[in-house]
């Protein structure tokens, strides 16, 4: 019973992770429809500067951690925002070019953090209370995994909010479903792309200090591991669909977990059959508009 | 004999000059790459020794592996636009095929790269089978996730595939003249055929029926629906053809290596051939050929610039970047894509053409106006 628990609190706290970084990739692909590979790479740079704040301002104390987590956020935030400028922009309406200059931007992107920061895994430390674990009806849950869900919980609040109750939100909602209306209506589209670009890469950039927190080191190749968990997450619950990706995260990382602890560590494998099998039955995804 | 009729006759000979001439120059070409093992030809710079001595032909026979590949990706992406994040399961399936046929089922050389080969495309029938369920960028996403899974069953059953340290060619099962630095020239004949093999059958794709519905299918989808003939089919077959031939390409890359690295079917060699192509000009077969030998002769030699001393003696902030081959690459490949979109081959393609009065085509924005036309709105709820 015990282990039962403990699987199903680790999958949801893994679940919460892959959010952090899908969420932005759906909000991207829904609005743009951009694939963004460069995802990755705005993760990976964020958990290297929140390593770099919390290295130096001692590693234990919970004001450095929150502090590298909200640096992570910015620097996400600024990366992508960059990236929509210099690289995606120039190449509007073009959606073949623009997913090759994100990939090239993240094969290039990896490169230079690893010619920074060496190709070996650094180990970081934390507050200790995330390295310790609390006790559910048996189970011990490390604590890494309740940070993980507080911070998906309130990203997941605030994307509802922005998009349900703001202007802009509205617009982004608005644009998503019809665009050259918004356009027509003398509102400018463009600066919501950049807008979605910002808040996609600022919850990459918390994805990324708290997955360097979970994995106890951060690597050039943090991103890229995750990204690729993010794609599946986000056909599976449908490209675009915010609700979508929250539902796909929790249900691929909870089978992941079972699967690797009952299944003899398959849970990789039983992921991408659980993909095949969303495509065969239903193309869109799980909460992915009809076409 | 007027003078009409000699003009005629003069237009109808640059016509065929026009038509015969780049399979002239394919042929030579050929012939000359066959010679080269036997001449002694320098190039300091590009290639690290004369011709005949086997660093630079083993360099050579890299540079047309990649070559062979990157064709390969071109026929899926160019003639079938489809972009697949996948591409590297097949040419990793070739080479690891090959490696466990030798190794555990004990099979000699041929029966093996047969099995390579079958094992390849039934992979790809599969996979392929399932990632067309959607198109477009979701295809993308889906290849690459099919890709991972392969790439974890490799790194993790190890008694099978060796793990992460490789599975490594089993040399009794393979002829002598194959085998060892000393038979260089050998291997290199060897994979030069594989290359004029998948040309050949990338060529014959082409111009074939097939070629012909997998373009009309490119443009417009419904169109071909609405001539009641089937575009799935159409992608398919394309589609396992293309890995087919990855796979001759990763059996060659198997042999020519005499070993193996989990690296051959993980996302990161997709990318290198999706660079390769683009770098070439997506659509344009001597493109990719040129993409996949520019690409790889750059590698090899901005690693060696990146050891050198004069790199080492710079300040860090230009030390680094340039100590990195692959960040220059990625540079150059986001200035092709941003700046000269048909890459090498199509650029100068258009170039020619313009000088003739000739319409100029864009492959890759043809492809997007393609992609544009099938593409389904998504939705963002909250």
């Amino acid at each position: 019973m015990s282990t039962l628990i403990l699987t199903l609190i680790t999958g949801v706290g893994l679940g919460a992770l892959y959010f952090l970084v899908a969420s932005g990739l759906s909000l991207i692909y829904g609005l743009m429809h951009v694939l963004n590979f460069a995802h990755g790479a705005f993760l990976t740079l964020s958990a290297f500067m929140g390593w770099m704040v919390a290295q130096a301002l001692g590693t234990d104390s919970w004001g450095s951690f929150l502090l590298s987590v909200l640096v992570g956020a910015g620097v996400g935030a600024v990366f992508a925002t960059l990236t929509e400028l210099v690289l995606i922009r120039p190449l509007y309406e073009r959606h073949i070019e623009q997913v090759l200059v994100t990939v090239g931007l993240s094969f290039a992107a990896v490169a230079l953090f690893e010619g920074i920061w060496g190709t070996d895994p650094i180990h970081i430390g934390g507050p200790p209370w995330l390295k310790q674990t609390t006790d559910v009806l048996g189970a011990r849950i490390p604590n890494t995994y309740w940070v993980l869900m507080i911070a998906a919980v309130l990203v997941l609040a605030a994307l509802v909010l922005f998009l349900q109750k703001t202007r802009y939100g509205m617009i982004i909602r608005a644009g998503v479903e019809n665009r050259s209306m918004v356009t027509a209506l003398g509102i400018d589209v463009r600066r919501s792309f950049t807008l979605v670009f910002a808040i996609g890469g600022a919850a990459a950039g918390i994805g990324g200090v708290l997955a360097m927190h979970y994995s106890t080191f951060v690597s050039a190749h943090l991103g890229q591991t995750l990204l690729i968990f993010a794609f599946i997450v986000t056909v599976v619950g449908g490209l675009g669909s915010l609700t979508g990706a929250a539902v796909a995260s929790v249900l691929v990382a909870v089978l992941q977990q079972f699967a690797n602890f009952y299944l003899g560590g398959t849970g990789d494998f039983i992921v991408v059959i659980l993909l095949a099998l969303v495509l065969l039955v239903r193309p869109t995804g799980l909460l992915g508009r009809k076409a | 004999m007027n003078l009409r009729q000699a003009q005629g006759r003069g237009a109808a000979e640059e016509r065929s000059i026009r038509r015969f001439l780049p399979a002239l120059v394919g042929v030579v070409l050929v012939a000359f790459m066959a010679m080269l093992p036997l001449l002694n030809l320098s190039l300091p710079g590009i290639l690290p020794t004369p011709t005949y001595l086997p660093g630079t032909l083993a360099l050579l026979s890299l540079c047309m592996v990649f070559a062979a590949l990157a064709l390969s990706y071109n026929l899926l992406l160019g003639s079938g636009g489809m972009l697949s994040f996948g591409h590297a399961l097949y040419f990793g399936a070739g080479a690891y095929g090959l490696g466990i046929a030798l190794e555990h089922f004990g099979v000699p050389l041929w029966p093996g790269v047969f099995i390579a080969l079958i094992g390849g495309m039934v992979i790809a029938l599969v996979t392929g089978a399932v990632s067309m369920r959607v198109s477009g960028i979701p295809f993308a996403m889906v290849t690459l996730a099919f890709a991972q899974a392969g790439s974890v069953l490799v790194r993790r059953n190890s008694q099978v595939t060796g793990g992460e340290e490789g599975l490594s060619l089993n040399t009794a099962q393979v002829p002598d003249f194959l085998i060892g630095v000393v038979n260089t020239r050998n291997l290199y004949w060897f994979t030069l055929v594989v290359l004029v093999l998948v040309y050949l059958v990338v060529l014959w794709v082409d111009t074939s029926r097939l070629g012909h519905l997998a373009r009309a299918t490119r443009e417009n989808e419904q169109r071909v629906r609405v001539l009641g003939l089937s575009p799935y089919r159409v992608r398919l077959i394309v589609f396992v053809i293309a890995a087919g031939l990855a796979s001759l390409a990763g059996v060659a890359y198997m042999l020519l290596q005499s070993g193996t690295v989990p690296r051959s079917v993980s996302a990161d060699l997709t990318i290198t051939v999706l660079v390769m192509v683009v770098l070439g000009g997506v659509g344009f077969r001597w493109g990719a050929i040129v993409g996949g030998v520019l690409y790889t002769l750059l590698d090899q030699r901005l690693t060696v610039l990146a050891g050198s001393e004069a790199i080492a003696g710079l300040p860090d902030m230009l030390r680094i970047p340039l100590s990195e081959p692959l960040f220059l690459l990625g540079v150059l490949f986001i200035i092709v894509v941003m700046f000269l979109p048909g890459g090498i081959a199509g650029t100068i393609d258009a170039a020619v053409r313009r000088r003739r009065g000739e319409k100029v085509r864009g492959s890759l924005r043809q492809l997007d106006d393609a992609d544009d036309s099938v593409e389904t709105p998504a939705e963002v709820r909250a």
